[in-house]
C-alpha cells in the first residue's frame, strides 16, 4: 500500500465520521509520507472536506485513529492540529474581512507573539517565496489570490510538517497557480508534506506524487497520479461514466443579436464591490456567450446589472432591439428573459421555503396568468404551482428526499438543477447564467451543461459566467473575460488559448491582449 | 460655586449612566451580539444597587450589588440568543419587559423608602484647581469608573489578543470558529461584560442621581445607549462624546423647565426673550427632546450608508451554530 | 453538561404547535415557583390567575374588551415582523391614533351623527398609520434603526398625549384631574350584551382584522411577499418585490390597527381620553406575536391568553394580596420561555455531559 520509501508522517485508520444517518466518512484509510504532494481527489459530497476537518480537529471522529509520525493522537481542536506542525489553507470562511493581514495572522498562532514582529516576519516570509503581501493591509480591500497568499503565508509562519489545501487553485488565474505549484514544490522539497485537495485532474497529474480517490464517503482508490490517465482518474473518482456533453459540430449561422450592452457602467454599491466600467457585449440568437474571470472581479455587478436587481440607464441595455436598462427584473423577465444566479441558497431560492414556493419566487410575474387567480387580490393557485413543480423536477431528474421539501434540504446539484429547470421550464429567449456548476457533482454539471447547450440550440440566446475554464472551453461559442470590472474580448472557443484567457485574467496585459482581442474578435464575426 | 459649574455638575451625573450603558452594549455588539436587553438589564441594576445598599448600609456594596444583578440578568439573554439561537431581537425585547417586570415587583417595597447616596471622593489638590477641579475630581465613584472603562476598552480592543479574538468573533463568526476559537464563550463574556455595565448604569441612578427607587426610573436611558453605539459607530472614544451631549440635553431642558424667569431680569433684553420664549415651551415637549435628539442623531449617522456598512459589527445580530 | 444545538433539515411541524403550549406549560411551573417565594400557595395563585377570571360572565367581558387592543395591534405587527421590519413603537402609534380619533367628540363636540363613529375609527387607523410612516420613512430614505426609532416615538407618544389631557384638551369642568370630557353617544361604541357586560363590538374589528390578515397571508402573493422579503431580502429582490415598499406597507398596516385598537379602548372601554391610555398594550403585544407563533390565527388565542394575565393580576391582588405587577412579570417569562421553545422547531438539542467529551460527536 505504501507507495515509496517516504517515511510516513500521518496516517489514518478506519476513521468514520456520522451525522445522524449520514455516514460521510466511512472507514477511511490514508497515508501520507514525508516530503510528498498527496491528493485527496473526489466529487462535491466525497467526504473530502469532513476527513480534512477531522485531521484539523474541527470535527471529532465518530471512530477509527489517526497516527501522527507512527503515535496514535487525538486532535481535539485547530490549536492541537497547530501545535503538532499540521497547518490548513481554507477554501473559504476563514478570514476576517475588516482586520489586517497582520491581525489574521495573529489570530491564529498561540501566546507570546507580538503584532510588530508578526508583521515582520509575515512580509519577510512572503517576499521569500514569491507571495508578496502588506502586513497592513485590510483583508476586505485583498484580491482573492491575495487572500490566497494569506492563508498560506499565516500557515507557514507556524512552520507545519503537513500542510493541508482545500480546493486552492480554484480562485485562481491559471498564472497564479503556476505561481502556486511552484511555491508547493518548493515547500516539498524543504521536506514538507503536502495534502491536496482537489477535483481538478489535470493539475493532480502535473504536481502530484501519490492521490488517494473518495467517493461517497470511502476510499475507492490509490494510485501515482502520473501513471494514470485524466479519464482513468475521473471514471475512479465518478464511479460510473459521466455522460459526455453533446454540441453539434457544425457551426449555427449566428442569429440576430439578442441581448446587447453598450458602454454600462455602474459604482460600486458597497465599499466591498467592484465598479463595473464601460461595458459592451451582444449574444446573438443561438448562442453561448462565455464570461471567464476570477470571481470578484464584477460578475456579480456585471449580473445584477444585466437582471436588472440593479437599474441602469434605459439604453445601457437592450433586449431584442428594445432598450431595458431602466426596467426591474420582472419587466426583463415579462420580456423573455431568464436568470440562474450564482448563490443557490439565498438568492436563486429561499433556503426555508419550499420547491413549490422558489418556483412562484422566480415565476410568478412572468406566469401571472398560470399560478394567480382573482386578478388584483392575486390568490396563488396553489395546485398549478405544484403541478408545474413537479414537471421541472421531473425534467430535470431532481432527487428529493419528500414530496416538496424546502430548498436547504437539497443537495447543491439537485437544488441547481431544480432552479436551472424553473428558468429553462418558460423556454427563454435570453438566458444569463452565472456560475451555473458551482459546487456540483460531476453528473449534475453534465445534465446543466447539456441543458445550455440544447437551450442555444434552439434558437435562444445565453451568456454564461463562470470561472471555470473547462466549463467554458466545453460549452461556450465565444469567450469574455473579466478583469476589474472590465470586460475584454478573447476571440472564439476555437481560437482563444488558455494562456491568453490566462493573462486577461490576471489584468497583466489588458490593454494590449484587449486591443488584439478585440481586432480577432471582429475578424471572427466576420467570418 | 456658579451655576455654570453646577449645571455642569448635573449633566457629568446624567451622562454617567448613559456612559456605563453604552460602553457595556458596544463590547457586547462588538462580538457580534445585538443585545436590545439594556433597558431591562439597567433597571434591574437600579433596583438591585437600591436593594443591597439598603440591606448593608453600604452604597459600595450597593453598586457592586447593581453590577452583578446586571451581568446575571444578561445571562438569560446569552443562554437564550447564544446557546438557543433564538432571534436576537426579540430575545432583547423580552429582556426588557422582563426586566421593568421584575424590578417593579422587587421594587414595591421601596418605593417612598431614602436612598443611601454614593458620597463623592474628593481628590486633594487636584479638586482645588479653578473650574475643573471641583467638576472632574469631586466625583462619585462610579464617574471615575466610567471614564476609566472608555479607556480601558478602547485599549483592550485595539491593542489586546484578547480584544482582537472578540473583534474576529463579530467579524466573522465562521472564521474564528474554523481557528479554533470558541465562539460561544467570547460571545457570552461580552454580553456579560455588557449585562455588567449595564447594571452599573442603572445602579448610578438609584444611588447617584435620584438616590431613590421610582418604576420604571429609567425611563428609556437603555434604549438611548443602544443608540449612542451606533451614534459612535462602534469606537469607543466617540461614545464618551454622545453620552455627554445626551447629558447636556437632558439636564439643559430640565434647567429651562425649572427656570425662574424673575431672576433673570437682569439679563439684556434678547436674551431674556429668548428665554421667557423658551419657557413658554410645555414641559411635556422639553421632555421629549432626549428622545427627538436620539432620532435626529441617528439619521444624521446612519444616512451615510457607506460609512456605517464599514464600522458595522458584519456579525450583528446573527446567531451562530458550527455546521458540519 | 452543556447543551449542542444542531439545525434540523426540515422544520418541524410537531413543534410548530406544541412549543406555545410547552412554553405556557412552563411558565406555570415557574409562576408556581415565585408564588412560593412570595410565600403564597401556588395552586391558589394559579388558580385566582388562570381560572377564576373565567367564572364569571362580567369577567369574560372584560377579558374580551382587554384582548380586543392586543389582538388588533399583535396581527399587524405580525405583518411586520414576517417582513423583518421592527416596530417596536405599537405603543405610540395606538395613542396617537387614539388622539386622531378622539379630535372629532373632543373638538367638534356638537357633531353627533351615525357617521361621526366611523369617521372617528379611520381618523384614527390615519393617525396611527401617519405616526407609523415615520420610522418607515427614515428606514427606507436614510437607513435609520426602525426599533430605535419607532421606541423613542412612543415616549414622545405618551409626553404629547399627556400634555393634551392637561392642556388643550382638559375638560374644564373636570375639576383638576387630566382628561378629556366624556365622549357623546354617537362618539362611543356600542356594547354587545349591555345586560351582562361592558365588551362591545371593538373585539368584532379585531377577529376580522385576524381574519382577513390571515387570509392575505396564507394565500395570496402579497402574503408570498412577506414571507420572501422577512427571511431573504436579496431573494426578494431576485423575485422583484421592493424591500422599501414593504417597510412602508408593514408600517403602515400595523400603525393603523394600533390606531383602530387606540380609539376603541377610547371610545369603547374608557369614553374619554386620559393620561393613562398607554397601559403597555403595545409592548404586551410584542408577546402575543410570538405566542401566536406570527401568526394571525394564533394572535387570536394568545391575545386572549395574554388578557387573561392582565385579569388575573387584578383578581390575584384581590384575593391574594400579591402585586399585580407579577402581571408584567408572567408576560415576561412568557415571552422568553416562547422564544426558548421556538428554537426546537428549527434545531435538534442535545444534552451532552463533560465526561464525554471526547466521544462527544457520536
Amino acid at each position: 500500500m505504501t507507495g515509496g520509501s517516504a517515511a510516513t508522517l500521518l496516517e489514518v485508520r478506519g476513521l468514520t465520521k456520522i451525522f445522524g444517518s449520514l455516514k460521510a466518512n466511512d472507514s477511511l484509510d490514508l497515508k501520507i509520507g514525508k516530503g510528498e504532494i498527496h491528493a485527496l481527489l473526489g466529487e462535491n459530497g466525497a467526504g473530502k472536506s469532513t476527513l480534512v476537518k477531522m485531521l484539523y480537529g474541527s470535527l471529532q471522529p465518530s471512530s477509527g485513529e489517526i497516527l501522527w509520525k507512527g503515535e496514535p493522537t487525538v486532535i481535539r481542536n485547530p490549536s492541537t492540529a497547530r501545535t503538532l506542525g499540521i497547518g490548513m489553507v481554507f477554501q473559504h470562511f476563514s478570514l476576517f474581512e475588516s482586520l489586517t493581514v497582520a491581525d489574521n495572522i495573529v489570530l491564529s498562532l498561540g501566546a507570546g507573539h507580538t503584532l510588530e514582529q508578526v508583521a515582520r516576519d509575515a512580509e519577510r516570509l512572503s517576499a521569500e517565496y514569491g507571495l508578496p503581501l502588506k502586513a497592513d493591509s485590510h483583508i476586505g480591500d485583498l484580491s482573492v489570490g491575495e487572500r490566497q497568499r494569506v492563508e498560506i503565508v499565516r500557515c507557514l509562519l507556524q512552520d507545519p510538517e503537513l500542510i493541508i489545501l482545500d480546493e486552492p487553485t480554484s480562485v485562481l488565474t491559471p498564472q497564479e497557480a503556476e505561481n502556486l505549484f511552484v511555491t508547493l514544490k518548493r515547500l516539498r522539497d524543504e521536506g514538507r508534506s503536502i495534502l491536496y485537495i482537489s477535483h481538478r485532474l489535470e493539475e493532480v497529474k502535473v504536481m502530484c506524487d501519490r492521490a488517494t480517490i473518495l467517493r461517497h464517503g470511502r476510499v475507492v482508490g490509490e494510485c501515482d497520479p502520473r501513471q494514470e490517465t485524466a479519464a482513468s482518474l475521473a471514471s475512479l473518482m465518478v464511479g460510473s461514466d459521466v455522460a459526455e456533453v453533446r454540441r453539434k459540430a457544425a457551426d449555427r449561422a449566428a442569429g440576430e443579436v439578442l441581448l446587447d450592452i453598450r458602454g454600462a457602467s455602474l459604482p460600486p454599491a458597497t465599499p466591498f464591490s467592484i465598479a463595473l466600467k464601460d461595458i459592451s457585449m451582444q449574444v446573438r440568437a443561438g448562442e453561448i456567450v462565455g464570461i471567464a474571470g476570477v470571481a470578484g472581479n464584477g460578475q456579480s455587478e456585471l449580473f445584477n446589472l444585466v437582471s436588472g436587481e440593479v437599474a441602469s440607464r434605459a439604453d445601457a441595455i437592450s433586449m431584442r432591439g428594445e432598450a431595458i436598462g431602466n426596467l426591474g427584473i420582472n419587466e426583463r423577465r415579462r420580456k423573455g428573459a431568464a436568470f440562474v444566479p450564482e448563490e443557490r441558497l439565498g438568492h436563486g431560492a429561499v433556503p426555508g421555503m419550499t420547491l413549490t414556493d422558489n418556483l412562484l419566487l422566480a415565476r410568478h410575474a412572468s406566469d401571472t396568468v398560470a399560478f394567480q387567480r382573482l386578478g388584483r387580490l392575486g390568490v396563488i393557485w396553489s395546485d398549478m404551482v405544484t403541478q408545474a413543480t413537479k414537471r421541472i423536477c421531473d425534467e430535470m431528474d431532481v432527487r428529493k428526499s419528500a414530496e416538496n421539501p424546502v430548498a436547504s434540504a437539497l443537495s447543491g446539484g439537485n437544488l441547481q438543477k431544480f432552479i436551472m429547470g424553473r428558468e429553462l421550464d418558460r423556454q427563454p429567449a435570453v438566458l444569463i447564467v452565472n456560475q451555473p456548476t458551482w459546487g456540483v457533482d460531476a453528473g449534475a454539471a453534465s445534465r446543466i451543461r447539456q441543458a445550455l447547450i440544447d437551450l442555444a440550440a434552439s434558437g435562444s440566446a445565453v451568456l454564461v459566467i463562470s470561472q471555470d475554464l473547462d466549463e467554458i472551453f466545453e460549452v461556450c461559442d465565444r469567450i469574455l473575460v473579466m478583469h476589474d470590472g472590465r470586460i475584454a474580448e478573447a476571440g472564439s472557443a476555437a481560437e482563444a488559448t488558455r494562456e491568453k484567457i490566462g493573462l486577461l485574467m490576471g489584468g497583466a496585459h489588458t490593454e494590449r491582449v484587449a486591443d488584439n482581442a478585440t481586432e480577432t474578435g471582429e475578424g471572427a464575426h466576420a467570418h | 460655586m456658579g451655576m455654570f459649574e453646577a449645571i455642569l455638575l448635573t449633566v457629568f451625573a446624567a451622562a454617567t449612566p448613559l456612559l456605563l450603558a453604552a460602553i457595556g452594549e458596544l463590547v457586547t455588539e462588538r462580538s457580534g451580539v445585538l443585545n436590545l436587553g439594556v433597558e431591562g438589564m439597567m433597571i434591574m441594576g437600579a433596583v438591585a444597587g437600591f436593594a443591597f445598599a439598603q440591606i448593608t448600609g453600604n452604597p459600595y456594596l450597593g453598586a457592586l450589588g447593581g453590577m452583578v444583578a446586571g451581568a446575571l440578568f444578561s445571562l438569560l439573554f446569552a443562554f437564550l440568543a447564544i446557546t438557543l439561537v433564538t432571534n436576537q431581537v426579540a430575545t432583547g425585547l423580552a429582556l426588557t419587559i422582563l426586566g421593568l417586570g421584575l424590578s417593579g415587583l422587587w421594587g414595591e417595597a421601596f418605593i417612598g423608602v431614602p436612598g443611601v447616596k454614593l458620597t463623592p471622593i474628593v481628590i486633594p489638590l487636584l479638586s482645588d484647581i479653578p473650574l475643573i477641579g471641583r467638576l472632574f475630581f469631586a466625583q462619585d465613584i462610579l464617574f471615575y469608573v466610567s471614564i476609566a472603562l472608555v479607556f480601558a476598552v478602547s485599549w483592550f480592543l485595539f491593542k489586546t489578543k484578547a480584544g482582537l479574538i472578540l473583534r474576529s468573533v463579530g467579524d466573522s463568526h465562521g472564521s474564528a470558529h474554523a481557528l479554533g476559537i470558541n465562539v460561544a464563550r467570547v460571545r457570552y463574556l461580552a454580553v456579560m461584560f455588557g449585562g455588567a455595565c449595564a447594571g452599573l448604569g442603572g445602579a448610578h441612578l438609584s444611588l447617584v442621581y435620584t438616590t431613590q427607587w421610582i418604576e420604571n426610573m429609567t425611563a428609556g436611558r437603555g434604549w438611548i445607549a443602544l443608540a449612542l453605539v451606533v451614534f459612535a459607530s462602534w469606537r469607543p472614544l466617540r461614545i464618551l462624546l454622545g453620552a455627554y451631549l445626551f447629558g447636556a440635553i437632558t439636564i439643559l431642558q430640565l434647567h429651562i423647565q425649572a427656570l425662574n424667569l424673575s431672576d433673570l431680569e437682569f439679563l439684556p433684553a434678547p436674551i431674556y426673550g429668548l428665554m421667557s420664549v423658551l419657557k413658554s415651551i410645555p414641559s411635556q415637549f422639553l421632555s421629549s427632546l432626549p428622545y427627538l435628539a436620539t432620532i435626529v442623531v441617528l439619521v444624521l449617522i446612519s444616512r451615510n450608508r457607506r460609512l456605517t456598512l464599514i464600522n458595522t459589527p458584519a456579525m450583528l445580530g446573527q446567531g451562530f451554530v458550527p455546521d458540519r | 453538561m452543556r447543551i449542542e444545538v444542531s439545525r434540523r433539515q426540515m422544520p418541524s411541524r410537531a413543534f410548530a404547535y406544541l412549543s406555545p403550549a410547552i412554553a405556557l406549560a412552563l411558565t406555570m411551573v415557574l409562576g408556581a415557583v415565585v408564588f412560593m417565594a412570595l410565600g403564597k400557595s401556588p395552586t391558589a395563585a394559579l388558580y385566582s390567575y388562570f381560572i377564576e377570571p373565567l367564572t364569571e360572565t362580567w369577567s369574560l367581558h372584560e377579558l374580551l374588551i382587554k384582548a380586543t387592543p392586543l389582538i388588533l395591534i399583535s396581527v399587524g405587527l405580525s405583518v411586520c415582523y414576517l417582513s423583518n421590519n421592527w416596530n417596536i413603537g405599537a405603543e405610540g402609534q395606538y395613542l396617537m391614533g387614539a388622539v386622531a380619533g378622539s379630535a372629532i367628540p373632543v373638538l367638534m363636540p356638537e357633531f353627533q351623527s351615525f357617521i361621526t363613529l366611523p369617521l372617528m375609527l379611520l381618523l384614527a387607523m390615519a393617525g396611527g398609520a401617519a405616526y407609523a410612516a415615520i420610522p418607515a420613512f427614515l428606514k427606507t430614505r436614510f437607513n435609520t434603526n426602525e426599533i430605535l426609532t419607532s421606541l423613542m416615538l412612543v415616549y414622545v407618544a405618551q409626553l404629547f398625549v399627556d400634555w393634551l389631557v392637561r392642556g388643550p384638551w382638559r375638560n374644564p369642568q373636570g375639576f383638576s384631574f387630566p382628561g378629556t370630557i366624556t365622549f357623546n353617544d354617537y362618539a362611543l361604541l356600542p356594547e354587545i350584551f349591555p345586560a351582562s357586560g361592558r365588551a362591545n363590538f371593538g373585539i368584532l374589528f379585531a377577529l376580522v382584522a385576524a381574519l382577513l390578515v390571515w387570509l392575505m397571508l396564507r394565500k395570496t402573493m402579497k402574503g408570498f411577499e412577506i414571507r420572501v422579503l422577512g427571511q431573504n431580502p436579496r431573494a426578494g429582490r431576485f423575485a422583484g418585490f421592493s424591500a422599501a415598499k414593504m417597510t412602508f406597507f408593514a408600517f403602515l398596516l400595523s400603525g393603523a390597527l394600533a390606531g383602530l385598537a387606540g380609539i376603541i379602548e377610547v371610545a369603547g372601554a374608557v369614553q374619554h381620553l386620559n393620561e393613562k391610555l398607554s397601559a403597555g398594550y403595545g409592548f404586551a403585544a410584542i408577546i402575543v406575536v410570538f405566542l401566536g407563533r406570527l401568526n394571525p390565527a394564533g394572535a387570536v388565542v394568545a391575545g386572549l391568553v395574554l388578557a387573561l394575565t392582565y385579569l388575573g393580576g387584578e383578581a390575584a391582588q384581590i384575593s391574594l394580596q400579591i402585586s399585580d405587577k407579577s402581571a408584567r412579570v408572567f408576560q415576561g417569562m412568557l415571552l422568553f420561555l416562547v422564544l426558548a421553545s421556538d428554537t426546537l422547531i428549527h434545531y435538534r438539542i442535545r444534552f451532552v455531559t463533560s465526561g464525554a467529551a471526547a466521544q462527544e460527536a457520536n
